[in-house]
């Protein structure tokens, strides 16, 4: 007698479909408990944590912010293999006018992140015209480039970098600050690419001839995305200044730009919220095996290799997968 | 200093283009994007100086050796890895990343760091031309890039295996119509990719040490030059080579050593603004996807 | 009397990729509201032709001018929004979203926006509109079907609401029958010819002669990138070039 698996909408799923969410209160915490649980739980307990634990969670957390950054250039078929570009890029900007002009973290984390987004973009735009290979080249080359580049000419403080920048008030305000940006991040760019412009966007990455001939710019819907991913790493980038008080050369460290890559294809490429776990993941996991030094790396690259050959769609998705259908096995005549 | 700069900067030529021959081969060719280069250049060293020391194996035996296992383990990566994801957009570069990085950093982390990692150079000594004195390590990497352009040359347009090559990097179903096995041509075209960075690696890396570092160095000026010359193409390729090589070559025996990174820095901008593609490049942009 | 100006006019437009010439010193005027058909064996440079007329690909020489003004390069969203739409010999829709989402994109376009005052509306019901104008049965829920599990027909019809819905003055259609039974052409056909009731200026590249011939105001053969006839379809046909052009010359 043969079998196959069959998979199918769960119940409680089929009923909160659109308007019909609204029936009931069961519905209605279906959709809303996978999104509010971790945020609460989030909010309410990082700020108990031990000093240890709460900068991990915020080293986790700017780590997410560049695994969010990069999964939104991703969508546009953008593959970044350089997110410490905009990494060091944003913590160089924020350092420098902390460092030469004074200014406190409150003026240099926007403007690092708006003028670092900017200037990213124009960067990296003659690339986006190219295939996604020369972009995946170019951002992998020129943040190791310019990280010799300041050891070679000793600007901005050379190999010692920046240092004795300001900090952050207290530990909490910096807590506040990353989490509020990191959920602003998750929801705003799940928000964005779930809206008729993420359609334009994920048409551009699908079938780029089609769009075109829509009438559509797509390198400008191209800039955008790259504009809107590079202003998140930069926010990451100056953040991560101030916690330090140090903007230096190790802004471009290759880490900074394999950790995003590595927790997005685990989380779940495409997803946001898939990335995020991902870091959420990865970081405490090498934090605990810090002790193994550079096995971390060799981790790291490994889980890229296995989840993009076994697992490319990631956990993210295999976990919406058990929560909205079940799978059953059915006879097969 | 005039005959100085022309030949050393020839063998830095020679140096990048042997860096870039590879990986250029692998992906303009046959269209698979190896970012585990860097990793089988240094594997490749590692081994000859493991095959050399460890065991005790007559140097020469030692290359031929370490290029074989460079260009098994293409095979390995690509039936391994690189088929099961083949025609996922960009996985192929992610894994191979993923791969190389694993490599290296698992040298770092067995210890192979350090000063005593060093390789014999062929033939000792030097000789002079003019008031040049160059060492015969140099002289041979020089001849090895010339003699491996030619190969190549001949190859990929006067033997069947090359052609077939050529007609899967164009148009894969039409080679496949034709009884070409992309599976083998992508194979092995990526075993001879690893092959040429592991000669790459044995005769450039007497001429200092062995270090993990030197692998992510070697895919980073792979894919500079490869950026500037276009990818596919060996002309540009080899253009590319000379133009940065020699531009290195001036900058640090006429300016300061310390700016050398800054040519290739430049040489990428520059590439970006007036032609994206790269100077030699094929693609014509929007015309070839319609 | 003064001489309308045509909608478009191209004048010797050539275009040489590499050592091939696909398309050489092509010369025609369409007026508005005319069905222009263009035929011609395989390789003669057709499809070329509408690349180079909507931005896809940058001519070697010629001029394009649409209503007086010069397109020539411009590039494909500027061309669209000048008011030219067209449809693709190798149908490729967005295969893993429903029909009426495929049409989201061209809606979104600014030249939607622009003629319907500023405001996009409702993209979803447009949609779902279009695609019951080219023939999806509304009762059977065709149009929620994902792209990818629709067979041809559908898909050359879904080709079609896509180059409708951004509104076009001039429709480019590229072999739209092509794979296309009898029945199906036959339905399509009316459309077609509603949307030339409207108004629309069309070109249609077609190897089904008979039914391209029955719509058809005008005809213009090319072969080997060149216009060899144009004119009535059925004078064309006569003409000793497309004869041979098609069935060849005789044996010596």
């Amino acid at each position: 007698m043969n079998r196959r698996k069959e998979r199918i909408d769960r119940g409680v799923k089929a009923r909160s479909a659109d308007i019909f969410a609204l029936t009931s209160y069961r519905e209605m915490l279906y959709l809303m408990i996978p999104g509010a649980v971790p945020v609460v739980a989030l909010l309410c307990f990082s700020p108990m944590l031990s000093d240890y634990w709460r900068e991990v969670i915020i080293s986790t957390a700017i780590y997410a912010l560049l695994a969010m950054s990069w999964d939104m250039l991703m969508c546009a078929g953008l593959l970044s293999l350089g997110q410490s570009l905009f990494f060091g890029i944003g913590s160089y900007i924020s350092g420098s006018l902390n460092y030469y002009a004074g200014l406190p973290p409150i003026l240099t984390l926007p403007i690092a992140t708006i003028l670092g987004g900017l200037l990213c973009t124009v960067l990296l735009l003659p690339v986006l015209r190219l295939r996604g290979i020369y972009f995946a080249m170019v951002t992998l080359v020129v943040p190791l480039m310019l990280s010799r580049l300041v050891e070679a000419t000793r600007i901005l403080g050379g190999t010692e970098g920046l240092t004795g920048l300001t900090p952050f008030p207290n530990p909490l305000t910096a807590l506040f600050i990353i989490q509020l940006a990191l959920l602003v991040t998750l929801f705003g760019f799940r928000r964005i690419m779930g809206s008729d412009y993420g359609l334009v966007v994920k048409g551009i990455s699908d079938n780029d001839r089609s769009v075109m001939s829509a009438g559509l710019n797509i390198y400008w819907y191209k800039a955008q995305v790259l504009f809107l991913g590079s202003s998140v790493g930069c926010f990451a980038g100056a953040f991560g200044t101030h916690m330090d008080m140090f903007a230096g050369m190790p802004g471009f460290a290759l880490d900074y730009s394999i950790m995003p890559v590595a927790a997005a294809v685990v989380g779940g490429v495409g997803t946001f919220a898939g990335p995020l776990i991902g870091a959420f993941i990865l970081v405490p996991l090498s934090e605990m095996l810090r002790a193994l030094g550079s096995l971390r790396m060799v981790f790291y690259g490994l889980f890229l290799v296995v989840f993009v050959v076994g697992m490319p769609e990631g956990i993210f998705a295999y976990i919406q997968r058990k929560y909205q259908q079940m799978e059953r096995w059915v006879d097969v005549s | 200093m005039l005959l100085g700069t022309l030949i050393y900067g020839f063998v830095n030529s020679a140096i990048l283009a042997l860096l870039a021959m590879g990986f250029n081969l692998t992906f303009g060719i046959s269209g698979v994007a190896n970012f585990a280069y860097g990793a089988v250049y240094i594997f490749s060293g590692f081994s000859v100086w493991i095959l050399l020391n460890t065991f005790g194996i007559p140097y020469l035996l030692a290359v031929l050796i370490a290029i074989l296992l460079a260009a098994l383990m293409g095979l390995a990566i690509y039936y391994g890895v690189i088929l099961r994801i083949k025609g996922m957009p960009l996985s192929e570069v992610m894994a191979t990343f993923g791969l190389g990085l694993a490599i290296m950093e698992l040298f770092r982390y067995f210890d192979f760091v350090g000063f005593r990692y060093t390789l014999p150079v062929f033939i000792d000594g030097s000789f002079s031309i003019g008031d040049v004195y160059i060492d015969y390590q140099r002289m041979i990497i020089g001849l090895i890039a010339i003699g491996l352009t030619f190969g190549l040359y001949l190859f990929t347009n006067h033997t069947r295996t090359g052609l077939a090559f050529r007609a899967i990097a164009q148009d894969e179903r039409t080679a496949l119509t034709f009884g070409i096995d992309a599976d083998l041509v992508g194979g092995l075209s990526m075993a001879l990719g690893c092959a040429l960075a592991a000669i790459a690696a044995v005769v450039i890396l007497p001429l200092g040490t062995i270090a993990v570092e030197g692998g992510y160095e070697v895919l980073i000026n792979a894919l500079a030059v490869c950026i500037v010359g276009g990818l596919g193409s060996t002309v540009g390729i080899l253009v590319a080579s000379v133009l940065i090589g020699y531009s290195q070559t001036i900058t640090a025996n006429y300016l300061e050593p310390h700016w050398m990174m800054l040519v290739s820095l430049i040489a990428i901008a520059i590439v970006l603004v007036v032609k994206p593609s790269g100077l030699f490049s094929h693609q014509k942009e929007l015309e070839e996807r319609i | 009397m003064t001489e309308l100006t045509p909608l478009l006019r191209a004048s010797n437009l050539t275009k040489k990729f590499g050592g091939v010439t696909a398309v050489s010193n092509v010369d025609f005027d369409l007026q508005e509201g005319q069905l222009l058909g263009v035929i011609g064996p395989n390789g003669s440079g057709k499809t070329t032709l509408v690349n180079l007329i909507t931005g896809f690909v940058k001519p070697t020489a010629g001029r394009i001018e649409f209503r007086g003004k010069d397109i020539t390069g411009w590039p494909p969203y500027k061309v669209v929004s000048e008011g030219i739409s067209r449809t693709f010999q190798m149908v490729r829709p967005f295969y893993q979203l429903p029909a009426y989402k495929n049409l989201i994109v061209p809606l979104y376009s600014p030249r939607v926006k622009k003629l319907a005052g500023g405001k996009y509306g409702n993209r979803d019901a447009v949609a779902l509109d279009l695609l019951e104008e080219v023939g999806f049965e509304r009762d059977a829920h065709v149009s929620y079907k994902k792209a990818g599990a629709l067979p041809q027909g559908y898909l050359k019809r879904l080709e079609l609401a896509k180059s409708m819905a951004l509104r076009p003055d001039l429709i480019i259609l590229d072999e739209l029958f092509s794979g296309l039974s009898l029945a199906e052409v036959a339905s399509i056909v009316p459309i077609i010819e509603k949307l030339k009731h409207q108004g629309k200026t069309i070109i249609m590249i077609e190897h089904r002669l008979k039914e391209l011939f029955r719509i058809a105001d005008r005809v213009m053969v090319l072969n080997y990138g060149r216009k060899i006839a144009e004119g009535q379809a059925k004078d064309v046909m006569e003409s000793p070039d497309v004869k041979e052009a098609y069935l060849g010359s005789e044996a010596e």
